[in-house]
């Protein structure tokens, strides 16, 4: 069987002795694992917002009208009726004042102070939007249309940025892990270097001595990524149950069911990754060897 | 352990059939050690199955180096080395393993594992052939016996002396029955009384079809060794390049 390896006889595993468990590469192992796994998971919840965020603005457009509008509502009702409209949402001129209010103060009610109106509307997607714009000019001549896209345009590109920024880190730490795996595998080989030249000169065959490092090495690895896991899962739980105003921020960011299953399977991937390179680097360096 | 070591070996299969083809044949080989000069140049010979031979020479003729060739530690770096009838010179590393196991080496510093138990040094061929436990345990012990070290089974190297730890060494060598046997000074670390138990066991294996070859300094055990053949290096060469087995110790001839 492929993991036989994995379950190796008490003979077979007192043959490196009893240094499992020591040294530094369970808790290399560990630190990496929580890192990826917090970097993960706001990879994630990045990706989940601004796909939400990009969801919300895609069909949504908004009529600006300078100085107010006095017939705001004929306005909306003419969008309303247009084809493929889906949603209007009047903003007359006070509410933008009142909204003003909480950074301009008493000022915000000026009439010096020029304020728009507003009238947000979302539409199928793939609409034209010359027909909604000439009902809109024929009541509002000087008004304009905007897609909200466009504005939060860049918002939505650093947050993809931000995004594979992120995953791009969860790469750079696997190979960190990997490479700290290549060198404590290197250090084992050295340590047990008189153990492997007897097993080679009795017949072992690279493989057999393999299976040893490589089952010593996939058990540090999965004790390291899964107390790495476990004390990002604490952080991410804790950050989870007391973010409402991080969620505020960011609109409620969340991580979605598949999300999570990828962040728990994450230590058997990183486990599976020291494993894997732990053995090539003892059967590249039993090459080495007649 | 006195009466240990006066019987044969513990063994329940013949070797007759090993005993009439070469064993070992070398054509022109030498051997260097990277960019330095020749340690061994222009070896000659063939070792017949179940012979035994002394390999003799001062320090510094090429002895152990002509060792790690025979037991596949080290490649020539011209020449051919044919073992058990293969040509090994060249052969891919992959293919040596089965041979290493048809060959049993008792090192001058034992090389034995430190953190296993005289049970597992000695159980460890066995073990690499893929033999289970239950088939294992019952040779082990008989072996353990055999050489006098029955109550040290779980006693690991640095508790046992060095006559001990050559006995383990010599176990481990022996317990796969191999068809060659090499031997690097095994006396150098013991007394005479010892020396005079391996002889003793070396030729109780011999005469079971192992062929053996003893590399060493020792003139007492070469003379009383009257059926043994000899090999002399000197200077990476045989001594005698056209009859190097036509050089018998001084009490023999």
């Amino acid at each position: 069987m492929m993991l036989d390896w994995l379950f190796a006889s008490p003979a077979d595993r007192r043959l490196l002795g009893t240094s499992r468990f020591r040294g530094p590469t369970p808790w290399v192992i560990a630190i990496m694992s929580f890192s990826i796994m917090i970097i993960a998971a706001t990879g994630l919840a990045l990706a989940n917002t601004a796909g939400s965020l990009t969801r919300a603005v895609e069909a949504r457009y908004a009529v600006e009208i300078p100085n107010g509008a006095s017939d705001l509502d004929a306005l909306a009702a003419a969008i309303r009726s247009a084809p493929g409209v889906t949603s209007v949402e009047a903003v007359p001129e006070s509410e933008m004042r009142r909204t003003l209010e909480r950074w301009l103060g008493p000022a915000a009610q000026s009439a010096d102070l020029p304020v728009p109106a507003l009238v947000n509307f979302d539409v199928k997607p793939g609409l034209a939007l010359a027909p909604i714009e000439r009902r809109v000019r024929a009541i509002a001549p000087g008004a304009q249309i905007s897609a909200h896209a466009d504005r939060v345009g860049p918002l939505l590109r650093s947050m993809r940025a931000l995004q594979w920024l992120a995953f791009g880190l969860v790469l750079l730490l696997s190979a960190a892990a990997a490479a700290a795996v290549v060198l404590a595998a290197r250090g084992a080989l050295d340590t047990h270097r008189s153990t492997i030249e007897v097993m080679h000169g009795i017949g072992a065959t690279d493989l057999q001595l393999t299976h040893l490092f490589q089952r010593k090495i996939a058990l540090d690895a999965l004790l390291g990524s899964l107390v790495g896991a476990a004390a990002g899962s604490l952080v991410l739980l804790l950050l989870a149950s007391g973010a409402s105003f991080a969620g505020a921020l960011v609109g409620g960011a969340t991580l979605a069911p598949l999300d999570l299953v990828a962040l728990l399977l994450l230590p058997l991937v990183l486990t599976a990754l020291a494993t894997w390179v732990g053995r090539m680097a003892v059967l590249a360096a039993l090459r080495e060897t007649l | 352990m006195d009466g240990a070591w006066q019987g044969g070996p513990p063994c329940k299969r013949s070797r007759e059939g090993s005993q009439l083809a070469a064993i070992a044949e070398f054509d022109s080989v030498g051997l260097r050690y990277g960019t330095g000069g020749e340690v061994l140049r222009d070896l000659d010979f063939r070792l017949t199955g179940g012979g035994f031979y002394f390999l003799t020479g001062p320090s510094g003729a090429g002895k152990t180096s002509l060792l790690k060739l025979l037991y596949l530690a080290q490649r020539p770096t011209r020449g051919r080395i044919r073992l058990f009838g293969e040509e090994l010179s060249e052969a891919p590393r992959e293919s040596l393993p089965p041979f290493r196991r048809r060959i049993g080496v008792v090192f001058q510093d034992f090389r034995l594992i430190r953190h296993l138990s005289a049970f597992d040094n000695v159980a460890l061929p066995l073990r690499v052939a893929g033999a289970s436990e239950e088939e294992i345990e019952g040779p082990v012990r008989e072996m353990l016996a055999w050489v006098g070290l029955a109550d040290r089974a779980s006693a690991r190297p640095p508790t046992l002396s060095g006559g001990e730890q050559q006995r383990v060494a010599i176990a481990r060598a022996v317990i796969n029955r191999p068809d060659l046997l090499v031997a690097d000074e095994p006396t150098g670390n013991v007394d005479a009384e010892m020396a005079k138990r391996l002889l003793h066991l070396f030729t109780a294996l011999n005469r079971l079809g192992t062929t053996v070859v003893v590399a060493t300094h020792d003139v007492g055990l070469i003379s009383a060794s009257p059926g043994a053949e000899m090999i002399r290096l000197e200077n990476g060469g045989l001594a005698d390049p056209t009859g190097m087995l036509r050089n018998p110790p001084a009490g023999r001839a």
